[in-house]
């Protein structure tokens, strides 16, 4: 009976590690940030673009209102492609666009503003990159839907059709 | 009196460089152990993305506003989730990851000396 209980033994525990490897084969080894989350909106100060006034976050996301943050740049491709449809969401009165100028010149800003049109009701800058990591992105360019001060959508890359589709529907 | 001064003056000076050098090498140590999650394979200390950048600027900053080692791991955590981290922490998600190689050591080592050990008594 001695004899019988060490195989059995050992063959059950590789049994089981070939069990854990073999689900860990199955998951995905890139990462994929989660993009449905409830999270407060971070708290910090900030200029504002093409200003030397610093904001307080406190004053610029007030309660019961739709707010889409917006992280763009003007050498961000990905960010003229989004562009048309934040133009759209500028004609909805139910939401307020802030846009968080990520690592560029106010004058090439200035530029793509010009170029494309100015869809924000704030811009903010943000010239080292730090304020984007308080909010947890990972570049440009991002976009959180925020409501009652809490983050409630996170689009990482530019918005499309879907994407604008949904957002519509949540801030109708 | 004068020589005294020199030597104060000096010995602020190595202090300061010290003191600096100490946040520099914690600053790389932080670095070392946090992920860079748009250029995978990669710490932050490694990597020269925007990305990185930004996040070292950061480590930097909450060193400087006097945030211990652990403060830092649980804002990044808090922020992009335990995949940033190189070395997670033990928590729910992790314990099977931490007491496996104890496991293996403790099934092993009874194995051995069942085996061998009470065998040759």
């Amino acid at each position: 009976m001695k004899i019988k209980f060490y195989p059995a033994f050992l063959i059950l525990i590789f049994f089981i590690i070939f069990l854990i490897f073999y689900k860990g084969l199955q998951n995905p080894n890139t990462y994929t940030p989660s993009v449905e989350i409830k999270k407060n909106i971070p708290e910090f100060k900030v200029k504002k673009f093409k200003n030397e006034k610093i904001l307080n976050s406190k004053d610029i996301f007030l309660d019961n209102k739709f707010y889409l943050f917006n992280i763009w740049a003007s050498w961000c491709v990905p960010c003229r492609e989004e562009h048309k449809y934040l133009m759209k969401f500028k004609k909805d009165k139910n939401i307020e666009i802030i846009g968080l100028n990520y690592k560029d010149s106010d004058e090439n800003a200035n530029e793509f503003l010009n170029e494309l049109k100015n869809p924000y009701d704030i811009i903010l800058s943000d010239l080292d990159g730090t304020i984007a990591i308080e909010w947890g992105a990972y570049g440009v360019p991002e976009t959180f839907l925020i409501h009652d001060k809490k983050i409630i959508k996170k689009i990482i890359g530019p918005i499309n059709e879907y994407s604008f589709i949904e957002i519509e529907e949540i801030i109708k | 009196m004068k020589l005294f001064k020199y030597l104060a003056i000096i010995f602020l000076i190595i202090n300061i460089s010290l003191a600096n050098a100490e946040n520099i090498n914690l600053q790389n140590k932080i670095t070392k152990n946090l992920r860079c999650l748009i250029c995978q394979g990669q710490s932050i200390y490694d990597s020269d993305t925007e990305f990185a950048n930004s996040l070292k600027l950061v480590v930097k900053q909450k060193l400087e506003n006097g945030k211990s080692e652990d403060e830092i791991y649980s804002f990044f955590q808090e922020k992009y989730g335990e995949w940033i981290l190189y070395d997670p922490k033990f928590n729910k998600n992790t314990y099977f990851l931490w007491l496996l190689p104890v496991l293996m050591f403790i099934i092993g080592g009874a194995i051995i000396f069942k085996l061998f050990i009470i065998k040759k008594k």
